[in-house]
């Protein structure tokens, strides 16, 4: 059981990161409101936790100006994505294990 | 024990946030079946309203100043219609497709509202815009047709231009719907060897080839 939880990635513990990860693993580009609206967050909170993801590589953000207005969109990353997989993964089998 | 109500609900929040922003909206499968179902009855309505013209043509009745050139039931090939029946033909077509167009709708409608995501996002604009365009490209094309008399090029023109919108939206729901594209733009380029057979391959076309992308569609997506 020791060897399984640590799989588990501490980077996706939080909630908003998890939703974070899921919003882009189905879509390739995702813009601030976007994934503001969708997950029900606050700026701050949003801009902080994927910042945090970003330090990890797991996702890149890019800020654009459209007119006058920054843009930010979120892609995620390889490495993001094998990550996300793997906590999945390890979410799964203990999940089957704790039946 | 509690530590796995956790990671349970993670797993159903990962789940969930993934169907509900997914670039594309699922159309019901029952949609397809619907509007495969339409394109039958327009067939055969179509059919039946030759044939009745057609029957009084021959006996020299009502439509007598129909230049026809190799008419033989629904092998149309050239007419000069002032007087024909393309106007109830169009209505039949535009009728066609408007029943099949309103019930799309609505089992799409349905199934949103059970997965619990909204009808009208930014991505179903895409899709309609990415499909209404060929299409109405398309009905124009077919006007003009209509107006020089080239009505055995009708039915070919709509199973093609309809086949490329399709394809053109099928970035923005189920990908397998480029399928029924391809095989409705087969069905029309076959269509303008064996012109004069345009309902044929309409019932294959718009009626069989939805009702089997329907029922694959219903099973592989919604029945649980």
């Amino acid at each position: 059981m020791k060897g399984l939880i640590t799989d588990l990635n501490k980077a996706f513990e939080n909630r908003i990161r998890l939703g974070i990860m899921s919003v882009l693993m189905v879509n390739k580009e995702v813009d601030f409101k976007t994934m503001k609206e969708t997950l029900d967050v606050s700026d701050g909170n949003l801009a902080s936790h994927t910042s945090a993801l970003e330090k990890q590589e797991y996702i890149v953000i890019e800020k654009k100006f459209i007119g006058k207005k920054p843009n930010t969109t979120y892609r995620v990353t390889k490495a993001g994505k094998e990550a996300f997989q793997n906590h999945l993964a390890a979410l799964e089998t203990l999940l089957k294990r704790g039946k | 024990m509690s530590e796995n109500q956790k990671h349970l609900e993670d797993l159903q929040q990962i789940r969930s946030i993934m169907e509900r922003s997914t670039t594309f909206i699922s159309l019901s499968g029952l949609s397809g079946i619907s509007a495969g179902l339409f394109g039958l009855i327009g067939a055969a309505l179509a059919y039946f309203k030759l044939a009745g013209e057609f029957s009084i043509l021959h006996s020299g009745g009502l439509y007598s100043r129909i230049e026809v050139i190799d008419v033989n039931f629904f092998n149309v090939v050239r007419m000069n219609l002032a007087y024909g029946p393309t106007i109830d033909l169009v209505i039949i077509a535009i009728g066609t497709l408007g029943m099949a167009l309103i019930f799309a709708t609505l089992f799409t409608a349905r199934k949103a509202k059970k997965d619990g995501v909204g009808l009208w996002s930014s991505t179903a604009k895409k899709l309609l815009f990415n499909t209404a365009l060929p299409l109405v490209v398309g009905g124009l094309f077919c006007l003009a047709l209509l107006k020089h008399g080239l009505f055995g090029l009708v039915a070919p023109c709509t199973l093609i231009f309809y086949g490329l919108a399709l394809i053109n939206g099928s970035k923005f729901t189920l990908p397998e719907i480029k399928y029924v594209g391809i095989i409705n733009i087969i069905l029309g380029l076959l269509n303008t060897i064996y012109i004069g057979q345009g309902l044929f391959f309409w019932a294959l076309g718009f009626g069989v080839a939805h009702i089997v992308y329907g029922i694959v569609m219903y099973f592989k997506y919604e029945r649980n």
